[in-house]
């Protein structure tokens, strides 16, 4: 054995959002462990999103993810507060419930019909969200531009900080005894013993159990434990504004108001690779169309942008995978991992220490990419 | 409170807050009030509590202020020119819509 060798119950390699809600959550059920992550460049989605905590639209043709959103959005209040309290360091979670603008006829129809299908499988308050008119979005929401016709509104959506969160998951992970290796990129892996071996550059890491939550390196990584990652890259690009008095009560889909009060504006869907370059085309399409939406954005300063890489599966839903090939190792990844954070840290952590996944859970298995 | 190197170079004179700041060519309005012993720039949209220079760069946006009549205009990142008339940012702009 290597002298560098450090042995915990479980590795988690990855320090995103991801894996460091489920290292916070395991190190909760008295496990010793290790969080392995690359240095501060890296690919990291958890670094460049929007912070949406987002229920509407989710699950669609999977109904196992639209209730595992759900259930995340109803842990996130109870797992706001219980960070803040624990570290000190709030993600300035809020629950105003969010908006789709719909600026089309055909879009009024496409999501009419997607609320449809929300409900009949899972009921009208299972789902939660419902068609606002006109009149009604401009109760909630003065100041939309004339295109706006109607509006998807769900009271379980809400935005967070999530840099802070991020920031607020590693405290709470030191704070519970977890160990963080950074610049600890994991080039391989292998069984060692019952358990695993994960070999950086500057040493080797034991642990009984194995999480890989590498966003995009899972898909490298993956194959090493006989599980097969299909992501791919899909790059989303953010303006922020200057900081303005409170002018949008709630998030929504295109645009949020932080609690700082700049304004992010959001986002596009590029297919180009790995690259996180903002582009002047993208950014004032962007920018129009949320301008469309709100026209007193007109006025605003623009003061950040950038570019980040969505990580998502082949039909967009997560994937959580256990490796048949070699027990105690699993494989996380999913679209959106501020939404699922609450459930990471809570319910999905669980499961892992006790080495078994709900059933609902095993939908998101790439099994069922066999059959396509 | 910061001194010049070379002192009795300013031959532009700009306002902050009504008051008549004296600055050298090429000072930004940042680097002239910070000569003049002027800390507080701005007061923060969140707390309300008082902000000035930080990075000196353009990068922190600590340093807002209104410059004939724009809000959140970055002092650091602002030439001087002569009568400008500069004044404190306070908390949030308000946005008509
Ligand atoms: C533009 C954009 C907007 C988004 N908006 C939202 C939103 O509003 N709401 C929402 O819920 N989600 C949103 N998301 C998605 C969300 O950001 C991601 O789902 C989430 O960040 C994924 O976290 P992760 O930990 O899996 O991946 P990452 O954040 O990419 O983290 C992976 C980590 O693994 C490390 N790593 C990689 N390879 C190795 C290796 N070999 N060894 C060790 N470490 C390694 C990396 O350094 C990194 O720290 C958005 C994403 C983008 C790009
Ligand atoms: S002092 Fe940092 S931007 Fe001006």
């Amino acid at each position: 054995m290597n002298n560098n060798s450090i042995t915990s119950d479980v590795l988690v390699v990855g320090g995103g959002l991801v894996g460091a809600a489920i290292a916070w959550g395991l190190l909760d059920r008295g496990l010793t462990v290790t969080v392995l992550d690359e240095g501060d460049i890296a690919l990291r989605a958890s670094r460049g999103n929007f912070g949406l905590v987002w229920v509407q639209s989710k699950g669609d043709k999977m109904h196992e993810y639209a209730r595992w959103t759900r259930r995340s959005a109803d842990l996130w209040p109870d797992f706001a507060e219980h960070l803040a309290e624990e570290t000190g360091i709030s993600p300035n979670y809020e629950k105003p419930g969010g908006l789709h603008f719909i600026l089309s006829e055909e879009e009024d129809r496409r999501v009419r019909a997607q609320h449809q299908r929300m409900h009949d499988v899972n009921g009208e308050r299972g789902y939660g969200a419902e068609m606002l008119d006109r009149q009604q979005l401009d109760k909630l929401v003065p100041g939309l531009g004339p295109e706006v016709i109607s509006g998807s509104y769900c009271k379980h959506d809400g935005h967070a900080n999530p840099l802070l969160l991020l920031h607020a998951l590693h405290k709470g992970l030191g704070l519970r005894g977890g160990r963080y290796i950074p610049d600890g990129r994991v080039e391989t892996l292998e069984r060692d013993g019952d358990g695993f071996r994960a070999t950086t550059s500057h040493g080797s890491y034991l642990g009984g159990r194995i999480v890989l939550a590498a966003g995009h390196g899972n898909k490298v990584l993956g194959p090493m434990l006989g599980l097969d990652v299909p992501i791919h890259p899909e790059k989303g690009e953010i303006l922020v504004t200057e900081r303005v008095a409170p002018l949008l009560p709630m998030p929504t889909h295109v645009l949020r108001q932080t609690n700082e009060g700049t304004i992010m504006i959001g986002d596009s869907h590029e297919n180009t690779g790995y690259s996180t370059d903002s582009v002047i085309p993208v950014m004032s399409g962007i920018a129009q169309y949320a301008i469309r939406c709100f026209p007193a954005l007109r006025n605003l300063r623009v003061v950040r942008s950038w570019g980040a890489v969505r990580i998502l599966s082949t039909d967009g839903f997560p994937v959580y995978q256990q490796s048949t090939d070699f027990s105690g190792a699993y494989t996380i990844n999913c679209h959106s991992g501020v939404t699922l954070a609450a459930a990471h840290a809570g319910p999905l952590a669980r499961m892992i220490a006790e080495g078994e996944f709900e059933p609902e859970i095993t939908a998101f298995s790439p099994r069922r990419f066999d059959h396509a | 409170m910061p001194k010049r190197i070379d002192p009795d170079t300013e031959t532009v004179t700009f306002t902050f807050e009504g008051q008549i700041i004296r600055a050298r060519p090429g000072d930004t309005v940042a680097s002239a009030l910070a000569a003049s012993g002027i800390r507080h720039l701005r007061d923060s949209a969140v707390s309300g509590e008082p902000r000035g220079i930080f990075c000196m760069m353009g990068a922190c946006f600590d340093c807002l202020v209104e410059v004939n009549g724009q809000p959140n205009r970055q002092a650091c990142m602002t030439p001087v020119s002569q009568d400008l008339a500069v004044s404190r940012q306070r908390g949030g702009v308000e946005v008509k819509i």
